[in-house]
């Protein structure tokens, strides 16, 4: 029993304290700044890349571009939305959401964030030798002729790790330590949806693991695995690394929703629509998403028969996320809807992703494909997904548990001023993208044609409308933890299990283990 | 605020462009037909955007918190109509499924009848090669209305080879061959990209396919490629021959100023620094040994072992040595 007035950010006090905590709640804010961090290096990288791209004549050496974009590409996947969800927003808040004092691993879990910040040290050393610019996807052979590679792949692979070993956590604290009467069926759907990114992360990162190995080895010994000089393939070290890096793209995408249902639900005061379809379509996708890598590969020289088959099965991942987009619209009629800043990203979530999936159905149409391919029309695309997708709903996620996280209140004014830039902005950088693509420009250009050169400009204003609106977003999250007014326990009024406890919650999370004998969203009733 | 009105109205009329869809021009009948499947696609998913987010938005403020007690019915599934909104997108998903297969499978299926060019991608450039012998470098000429085979490979890394025009691409790949066919239906020039990262100069690693008639492509194919340089003086010669060769991929031919490799425009007498600590000066047999063995020195200031060798016969070289000369101060 602890004493009133105690939480777990003053249970224990000093950095060291922090360095080598084994609470979920204390690693999933170390994580919180680690990612905050990375977004904000990822994020100036490509504020570069926009401001060379103003003007079609180069501003900066074609090599310092091709460096920028690979380290904007490396940066915002593994170390941003990869473990943005999962690690970050999900270590706080997984334990919290079904009744557990902790995940089941404390020190796999707190090993997982060295893996990460070994791993990005590792990849960001390679900015002080010759620096990378193979691209985020270390295509061979053209890798394995530059220098940096074999050092950037290591930190990729330490990366790899901490997502192996959070995923498998999550997998484990799931099953056994969900409080006294939670079933699967009684589970929020943020646990659904980590429990399917867990799936994906422990199955597909040893492949992403192996691949980059045999590109170290490659590289270092000259084994002749990808490259052609030596017989290789280059195209196989495609296929390895889509078959991890496309379930990659549902590690991203699938807790991202989750978050979404719990906001849409909170702030309409309603249940869920279709809670069985939404969690079955999490499983769906994961298990989907093994096998549709191919799509990444329609022009690459894969045989037809292949490209078909690809295509074909794209269309069926394509089912599960209509049903999930179908269900939170229909959760919103007759609900009793809040505007908060949370309920605004999930529904900017909502309008941005599902220009996302539309454009996504059209990349999975292989005659449109061929043209749209490598284009600007496919950075829009995953740009709407990722960036409109996911990182809308972290940034919902977080306003969402921030009284939660440090029992402040955010500025909700100040907040909302910020979604408008970061929405506004989102739209004018990536819409004229698709029509760039569609008209042909192709991508990871350094500069282009200049008939290209006014849908680039309307671009570029757009991201700094983004980072202002970011730059906002920072200033309420700091003030909030701050100078933010006392929160109560429950402010939103949500059913989940984490509003029962104080906001901060104490160290072991709950005064006595809740006992659960009813759904996660019993409005109404 | 002049110049974002221009931008606006493109931006618009692209948009609401009925017959345009923001697709390039039509080279061919080929580009109609993905341009048809890409007008269904984009009404469709404007549909069902507009059917969503409406939906959407006609909820979120009908149904605006009014009081804190608010109730809300209990409404936990509907079988129906999940079934309807899951098999309906199924359908048309099928549909355009069905659809991009069968143009993609036209696009794959190469006439017997079709002309060949053998095409090779290299670190910056396009070359060109015809049965005949005829070779070119950044120029595909074509003649129109015949179907035309391209048989492709890289002597480095990946490439793309992307004709928005035809809306077709496909890889290039070194050690292994991937083919493209087209034909286009009217005589002009269109715009040829790499679309596969290749590196520092992959954004201008650009081509053109010139189509032009029969008769013309005759005369371009049976024309002896050395006519070009009559009447021309030895250094007009060298850059004419540089510029046809795809030198300027990777140096500057008009300025003195390093690209990726050095300029070779006044730098004859210039001095080298090599690795090896040894140092040289630009003259004649340095320019010869630098094009028939590119990396028989390696110089400090310049990325060294990405220049490919490059088919040129003694007598441009000496155009080529002239041309840098006469650019250079005395």
């Amino acid at each position: 029993m602890s004493q009133p007035g105690q939480n777990y950010l003053n249970h224990e006090k000093g950095l060291w304290s922090w360095l080598t905590t084994l609470d979920h709640k204390r690693i999933g804010i170390m994580y919180m700044i680690s990612v905050f961090t990375f977004f904000f290096i990822g994020g100036v990288f490509a504020m570069l890349m926009r401001l060379e791209l103003f003007n079609p004549e180069p501003l900066f050496a074609a090599q310092t571009y091709n460096q920028m974009m690979t380290y904007h590409g490396a940066i915002m996947t593994f170390m941003v939305i990869i473990p943005g969800v999962p690690a970050f927003i999900g270590n706080f808040i997984l334990p919290l959401l079904i009744g557990a004092k902790d995940v089941a691993f404390p020190r796999v879990n707190l090993l997982s964030w060295y893996c990460l910040m070994v791993g990005a040290a590792i990849s960001f050393a390679t900015l002080f030798f010759a620096g990378v610019d193979t691209g985020w996807t270390f295509y061979t052979p053209y890798s394995i002729q530059t220098n940096g590679t074999v050092l950037m792949v290591l930190g990729a692979f330490v990366m790899g790790f901490s997502s192996i070993l959070t995923g498998l956590n999550f997998i484990v604290t799931i099953h056994k330590l969900r409080a006294p009467g939670m079933d699967f069926f009684k589970m929020p759907l943020m646990v659904w949806a980590l429990y399917s990114t867990a799936i994906i992360q422990v199955l597909a990162t040893p492949v992403l693991a192996i691949t980059l190995l045999l590109l170290a080895a490659e590289k270092l010994m000259g084994v002749g695995i990808f490259d052609p000089a030596l017989g290789g393939d280059p195209v196989m070290f495609q296929h390895f690394f889509w078959f991890y890096s496309h379930p990659a793209v549902y590690i991203m995408i699938l807790p991202a929703m989750g978050i979404v249902s719990e906001l849409i639900t909170t702030f309409s005061k309603k249940t869920i629509f279709g809670y069985r379809a939404i969690a079955f379509s999490s499983i769906g996708i994961a298990a989907v998403s093994f096998f549709v890598w191919g799509h990444h590969m329609f022009v690459s020289g894969q045989s037809q028969l292949a490209a078909v088959i690809f295509s074909f099965i794209t269309m069926l991942v394509g089912v599960p996320t209509a049903i999930k987009t179908f269900n939170w619209v229909a959760t919103l009629y007759r609900g009793s809807i809040e505007f908060r800043s949370p309920m605004l990203y999930a529904l900017g979530f909502l309008f941005l992703f599902t220009i996302g999936g539309v454009t996504g159905i059209m990349l999975a149409v292989i005659a449109a494909d061929v043209h749209f391919h490598d284009t600007y029309f496919v950075v829009a695309h995953f740009h709407y997904v990722m960036v409109g997708g996911t990182l809308m709903a972290i940034m919902g996620g977080v306003y969402y548990w921030l009284p939660k996280m440090f029992g402040k209140m955010y500025n909700e004014l100040g907040a909302q001023i910020s979604f408008l830039f970061i929405f506004c902005g989102f739209n004018i950088t990536f819409f004229p993208q698709f029509l760039l693509g569609s008209y042909g420009m192709p991508r990871r250009y350094h500069q282009y044609l200049p008939e290209f050169t006014s849908l680039n400009q309307i671009s570029s204003v757009g991201s700094w409308t983004i980072g202002v609106g970011f730059l906002i977003g920072l200033g309420v999250i700091v003030h909030c933890i701050k100078w933010g007014p006392k929160a109560p326990k429950n402010p939103w009024g949500g059913k989940t299990l984490e509003w029962t406890t104080d906001s901060p919650p104490i160290h072991e999370n709950f005064e006595t283990t809740p006992v659960v004998t009813e759904g996660p969203y019993e409005y109404g009733k | 605020m002049k110049k974002l009105i221009p931008f606006f109205t493109t931006l618009f009329s692209s948009v609401v462009a009925y017959a345009d869809y923001a697709m390039p021009i039509q080279g061919n009948k080929y580009a109609a037909e993905v341009d048809s499947l890409y007008g269904f696609l984009l009404n469709v998913s404007l549909f069902s955007f507009v059917l969503v987010i409406g939906g959407m938005i006609f909820f979120v403020l009908k149904y605006k918190r009014k009081t804190d007690n608010d109730g809300t019915p209990y409404i936990s599934h509907n079988n129906t109509l999940e079934f309807l909104w899951s098999f309906i997108p199924f359908l048309i998903f099928m549909f355009v499924f069905a659809w991009g297969w069968k143009l993609y499978y036209q696009a794959k299926a190469y006439p017997e009848n079709a002309f060949e060019v053998h095409a090779f991608g290299r670190q910056w450039a396009w070359d060109f090669q015809y049965k005949s012998g005829r070779m070119s470098t950044g120029e595909m000429v074509v003649p129109v209305g015949k179907p035309i085979k391209l048989i492709m490979t890289s002597s480095d890394v990946l490439h793309s080879f992307f004709i928005p025009a035809f809306r077709i691409k496909q890889d290039v790949i070194p050690g292994a061959y991937t083919a493209l066919w087209f034909e286009a239906d009217k005589e002009g020039e269109y715009q040829v990209f790499c679309a596969e990262y290749c590196g520092k100069s992959h954004s201008t690693m650009y081509a053109k396919v010139k189509v032009v008639s029969q008769e013309e492509f005759e005369t371009w194919l049976a024309a002896d490629p050395m006519k070009a340089y009559d009447g021309l003086n030895l250094a007009d010669r060298g850059l004419k021959a540089m510029k046809t060769k795809g030198c300027n991929a990777c140096h500057y031919l008009e300025k003195d100023q390093a690209l990726v490799g050095p300029s070779l425009y006044g730098q004859f007498g210039a001095k080298r620094n090599f690795v090896d600590g040894s140092s040289g000066v630009v003259d004649e047999a340095y320019i010869r040994e630098s094009i028939k063995m590119p990396n028989a020195k390696k110089s400090v200031d310049y990325e060294n072992g990405i220049m490919n060798l490059i088919p040129v016969n003694e007598k441009e070289i000496s155009w080529i040595i002239e041309y840098i000369k006469s650019t250079s101060k005395k």
